[in-house]
């Protein structure tokens, strides 16, 4: 059942040890999940389960490579890995002074807010893929930034999968840390340069977010349509605190995002925002879960889908309002558009809500392109095939107008008008 | 005459006593600051100056402009020119800003002895108003903070400040939850609106809107009372020294 | 209460001594055949409707009555109704001050004329303002364009080829239990047609109705709108009656043919208080459209939970790119209970339905939504849009939503909305300091929270209703 990585370095602070201890025995204790699991019940990862995974091999990009990848912005602070190892030549970590971009693997013994941070946050038995992450901690992101800074560019966290990764796995576990009234916005992006190849990247990303704090976090994942991503992030947000997170998602055989906003102050605001494609076989999966602890604090989510083929979308999106969340915002919005008949959504809100002060609004739509609306454009002397990438991809388009960074913006709107077929390639 | 004068205000929220004896005196022209640990009842003492049914006041009392405030309405007060920026607006779906604002401003007019203005003329005194928090028209036809951001929120209410052009406006945690550019807005916009007529009461958490919004005094507010006032310098210590500095000072009694 | 050539034709003051007016024939109570026919004979009906009922009546007798339990009422004898009850057979008060003081304290707030407060209070009234010489130029006014307009027994007797060919297509006798006792013994109610490609010049109201007498407990309106025509209609100023009624079983059947539009409004306009309270009425209407192709059914409500009401207005979207809809706000105060909601069937392609139903909950008021919207597999590419909101005022009011949606084909697009906020003192007392007073912020939030019903209301209800919210919601903040 289990596949069981080598370790890669030795020497670990007695904290790290006794957590990564703490991980395998959970992870040997629950196994993996399986469709009698609410949680799994749309996500078969039997495929997964019954996979071995061995420690993906080294290998040597350029930086030509990971052109592609970086917006054109190749002087953005960045963090690259490779096949889940630091690449201290790829990256480039010149920031403001104070702020901290470093390898986890460099760093764990000097570091203190690793410490304080790491694992502190997300159980270690959140999900059996956190415990099976977790037993493996190894490498990953830290970022640290100080209190008061503004930072003037977004830091990459880059994570790519290089030829001659198959059959392997890595667990990349980052940790971001925002502190007290500071500004800062992260990419995360999960790519490869192994397009057909089937490995699995197990991710968890842990981002606290300090009191007046401003966070924009954009996960981009783009794996192999062979491969294997079940990712988490954990989100702690701090009194009067901002979080925004836009999460793409379009690689993956099986591709699983655990969303999971922690608003553990009043007047805190997070805002999720998602965009997913499916096509082919893909099973691509949504869980988002919103905890409402603290009163006066907003939630705005809104995640959209595009399923076409015989891929398999999963939408689970929870909001939890506990008694003393008086005065609790919370909106949530799900639409997937449906391009095929054998293309599939399973989709659930999960509201629950014990405070009775409060508003919460929640919408799902599952459909086809509006008849109506292609009549329209076919009336106006646009070919029904045109008009329907045309719709598709305005369906879109209209949560990517949320990524506020420009340049991360124009580039997932070209991934979207690629994908789609319109623009200058169609 | 001082614009108002606090002396050992008492308010309790149902069985909680928060505020024990506050005592403050702020005359036309000022700005006062008010910081504070979680707890402290700042907002507490923003909302009883503005006549919020939650509280009750317990002892003390309240002169604003010669006249005993705290035995007036909430609208009686607003009407006579105290404004309260809320630390969470509240939102009205179905009322548009346009349509809210001008009930507002005929209010105040009504109780100055004016004439209520129609709609068209109201556009005019829109447009300058708008100019303050910078922002354009479109604001008008949306609901009053449905839908708002946070930042759009704090944002609308330093608008509805402009056009209420109170005497005595007091800001509960403008800043609380604003990035640094929404925070520069907010702030300009409330510089722009002091005159020495009025006076400005700054409640915060954080030290950092005082750069901006330059206070006359600190007050420090700790376990509902008043412990320690200076300039604006108090204000940069408490930053740097944190408030377990203050709360141990006024627990030892080190201060008068 | 609403059109000021009325008050003008109307200046007279009536005097009265007290009345009793008993016809010599009246009948036994219980319901059987022969009561059936004895009612269609009374009002000398045609061979095809009495079988019409008769058929309606047998079947009847084989269906048992529903219960359901949101509802208490007394579990009713049908043997112990009196079925035909000939009209002024009710006595009368000798004048205002017999009445109730509350209801005409509510008359007297909603701006009600004094003599329609007398007829409705149900005071003897003159036949002289028995609306005839006003139902009559209103009447010549729309026959001039084709347009029909009276009461159903009118219908029968002018117009029966129309009647006959459209009854009970809405709502045949054997849909449920009580549509096919109202079909059976069905009194009197109001008939519309509109010929093709008419639109209806004004807003036709039951207050016009020719026959304002006493309608009864089985109240049957059929209302057909032929190929692109348009009407709207108030049914209204239905204030409380002083009726011993336990059971009021109506029907209400709107046909709209190709391209035509049907707008239903209706404003509960009266607030009861305790004293006449929600026991013993219990009201259930069967409202129901069918829409054919391009056509569109609106039905529009303002109803303050005063008797336990069972209304589910629905739409049946029969034709291709047919549209209905659905905009109700329901307010409940004190202990009442509202329990609304809407279907809306989809069988035609491209179908579009939308339902906003704003549920106000005061005091310890409970008010319910329950919806169903249906997409059946021939209707590809059909949308419905819901929004249920719910704002509740106070901590002892409750406020829920039953939504039920079916869809049985791959291309319909089902959005649902709903919301529940709480107007406390939080939002009054931001009103309060922006220096409006405790009434106007009331007025304006819940204007605000039902703007989207109101303004599809047309305009005088539309000002009746903002003051009916205001009857009912005073003194739900303390």
């Amino acid at each position: 059942m289990t596949a069981v990585a080598d370790r890669i370095d030795t020497t670990l602070p007695a904290w790290l040890e006794a957590l990564r201890q703490q991980g395998e025995q959970r992870f040997a204790e629950l196994g993996f999940p399986t469709s009698k699991d609410e949680e799994w019940r749309f996500t078969p990862i039997s495929p997964i389960a019954r996979a071995t995974f061995g420690t993906a091999p080294e290998a040597t990009v350029t930086l030509e490579d990971l052109a592609p990848f970086m917006f054109g912005h190749a002087e953005w602070p960045r963090l690259v890995f490779v096949n889940g190892r630091y690449s201290a030549v790829l990256s480039s970590v010149a920031v403001e002074s104070g702020v901290r971009v470093e390898s986890l693997a460099l760093t764990r013994h000097a570091q203190p807010t690793l410490e304080k941070h790491l694992g502190r946050h997300v159980a270690v038995d959140a999900t059996p893929f956190v415990a099976w992450n977790t037993g493996q901690i190894n490498d990953g992101a830290l970022v640290h930034v100080p209190a008061r800074a503004d930072l003037t560019q977004p830091i990459h966290l880059l994570f790519v999968t290089a030829p001659g990764a198959a059959d392997s796995a890595v667990y990349p576990r980052n940790l971001v840390v925002v502190e007290r009234e500071a500004r800062a916005s992260i990419i995360e992006s999960y790519v490869t340069l192994a397009a057909g190849e089937r490995y699995l990247t197990n991710v968890v990303t842990e981002v606290v977010v300090a009191e007046n704090a401003w966070v924009e976090h954009t996960r981009i994942q783009r794996e192999s349509e062979q491969a294997f991503h079940m990712g988490l992030t954990h989100v702690s947000q701090e009194r009067d605190s901002h979080y925004r997170n836009f999460s793409f998602a379009m690689g993956g055989a099986i591709a699983r995002h655990d969303l999971r906003s922690h608003l553990n102050a009043a007047n805190v605001e997070s805002l999720l925002y998602g965009l997913y494609f499916g096509r082919d076989e893909q099973l691509v999966d949504n869980h988002t879960a919103i905890f409402h602890d603290h009163p006066n604090c907003r939630s705005w989510e809104v995640y959209k889908g595009i399923l076409d083929g015989r891929s398999h979308g999963v939408f689970n999106g929870k909001i939890f309002v506990t008694p003393e969340a008086q005065k609790t915002d919370a909106k949530q919005t799900n639409r997937a558009l449906l391009l095929s008949e054998t293309a599939k959504i399973d989709t659930k809100p999960q509201l629950e809500i014990f405070a009775d002060d409060v508003k919460c609004t929640h919408g799902a739509t599952v459909g086809a392109l509006n008849e109506n609306m292609l009549f329209y454009l076919q009336s106006r002397c646009i070919p029904h095939a045109a008009a329907r990438r045309f719709l598709t991809y305005a369906f879109a388009a209209e949560v990517v107008a949320e990524v506020a960074l420009e340049p991360v913006r124009a580039e997932l709107d070209r991934l979207v008008q690629e994908r789609v077929g319109v623009g200058a390639k169609a | 005459m001082s614009m108002l004068e606090i002396r050992n205000l008492s308010a309790s929220a149902g069985e909680r006593e928060i505020l024990r004896g506050v005592s403050l005196t702020v005359n036309a022209g000022e700005v006062h600051a008010i910081m504070g640990p979680n707890g402290s009842g700042k907002s507490t003492l923003a909302q009883v100056l503005a006549g919020h049914p939650s509280y009750t006041v317990t002892g003390g009392e309240v002169t604003y402009e010669g006249e005993d405030l705290l035995d007036l309405e909430p609208e009686e007060r607003a009407q006579k020119g105290v404004f309260l920026a809320f630390q969470y607006p509240v939102e009205i779906p179905g009322v548009t800003n346009a349509y809210f604002l001008r009930a507002a401003y005929n209010e105040i007019r009504k109780a100055k002895g004016l004439e209520e203005v129609d709609p068209m003329d109201f556009i005019d005194v829109l447009e300058e108003k708008l100019k303050v928090v910078e922002w354009g028209p479109e604001i008008m036809s949306r609901f009053v903070n449905a839908g708002f951001s946070g930042g759009e929120k704090k944002r609308n209410e330093i608008l509805q400040m402009a056009v209420m052009e109170p005497k005595l406006a007091i800001l509960d945690e403008t800043d609380s939850g604003l990035d640094i550019d929404a925070l520069r807005i907010v702030a300009s916009g409330v510089n722009r609106l002091r005159r020495p007529e009025n006076a400005t009461i700054v409640v915060t958490h954080y030290q950092r809107l005082l750069n901006y919004i330059v206070p006359d005094f600190v007050h420090v507010l700790v376990g509902g009372r008043i412990v320690k006032s200076g300039g604006k310098e108090l204000a940069l210590e408490l930053e740097a020294r944190g408030y377990e500095w203050i709360e141990d000072l006024a627990g030892t009694g080190a201060i008068a | 209460m609403t059109s000021p050539s009325v008050e003008s034709l109307v200046q007279r003051e009536y005097k009265y001594g007290f009345v009793t007016d008993i016809e010599a024939d009246s009948i036994p109570k219980g319901l059987s055949e022969d009561v059936v026919r004895l009612i269609s004979g009374k009002k000398d009906e045609p061979a095809w409707l009495l079988e019409w009922r008769l058929k309606a009546y047998r079947g009847w007798l084989k269906m048992t009555e529903p219960h359901w339990p949101n509802v208490t009422y007394k579990p009713i004898d049908y043997q112990n109704v009196i079925y035909y009850s000939a009209p002024k057979n009710k006595t009368k008060l000798a004048s205002l001050d017999d009445a109730d003081p509350k209801l005409i304290e509510t008359y007297q707030k909603l701006g009600i004329p004094l003599n329609e407060q007398k007829l409705l209070a149900g005071v003897a009234v003159d036949a002289i303002f028995d609306s005839v010489s006003v139902g009559t130029t209103y009447k010549a006014r729309l026959m001039e364009q084709g347009i029909i307009f009276c009461s159903f027994s009118e219908a029968v007797r002018e117009h029966p080829e129309l009647v006959q060919k459209y009854l009970g297509s809405v709502v045949p006798a054997s849909d449920n239990f009580f549509a096919a006792l109202n079909s059976a013994v069905f009194s009197d109610g109001s008939f519309v047609y509109v010929p093709k490609g008419v639109r209806c010049p004004m807003e036709l109201s039951t207050y016009f109705r020719i026959n304002t007498a006493e309608t009864g407990q089985f109240e049957r309106t059929l209302i057909v709108a032929d190929e692109g025509a348009y009407v709207s209609y108030l049914e209204g100023c239905t204030a409380p009656k002083r009726d011993e009624n336990q059971l009021h079983a109506a029907v209400v059947e709107l046909v709209a043919l190709p391209g035509a539009t049907i707008k239903y409004s209706t404003v509960q306009n009266w607030y009861a208080g305790d004293e006449h309270g929600v026991g013993g009425i219990f009201n259930f209407v069967t409202k129901r459209g069918k829409a054919m192709e391009k056509a569109k059914i609106s039905w529009t409500q303002v109803e303050t939970g005063s008797a336990i009401t069972w209304k589910y207005p629905s739409v049946i979207l029969q034709g291709d790119d047919s549209v209905g809809e659905f905009y109700s706000v329901a307010v409940v105060n004190g202990r009442q209970q509202a329990d609304t909601g809407t279907k809306m069937i989809h069988i035609g392609k491209n179908s579009k339905s939308t339902v906003v139903s704003k549920g106000i909950s005061a005091g310890q008021g409970n008010s319910s939504y329950r919806g169903l919207v249906k997409m059946l597999p021939r209707a590809s590419g059909s949308r419905n849009y819901t929004q249920c909101d719910s704002m509740l005022i106070g901590n002892k009011c409750g406020a829920h939503t039953f939504p039920y949606i079916d869809v049985q084909n791959a291309t319909s697009d089902v959005e649902h909305e709903a919301s529940t906020s709480k107007i406390g003192e939080d939002q009054i007392f931001y009103c309060k300091q922006r220096g409006l007073n405790t009434e106007n912020a009331i007025s304006l939030i819940v204007n605000g929270f039902c703007k989207e019903v109101f303004k599809e209301l047309p305009m005088e209800f539309a000002v009746e209703a903002q003051k009916l919210l205001g009857v009912s919601l005073e003194g739900s903040v303390g």
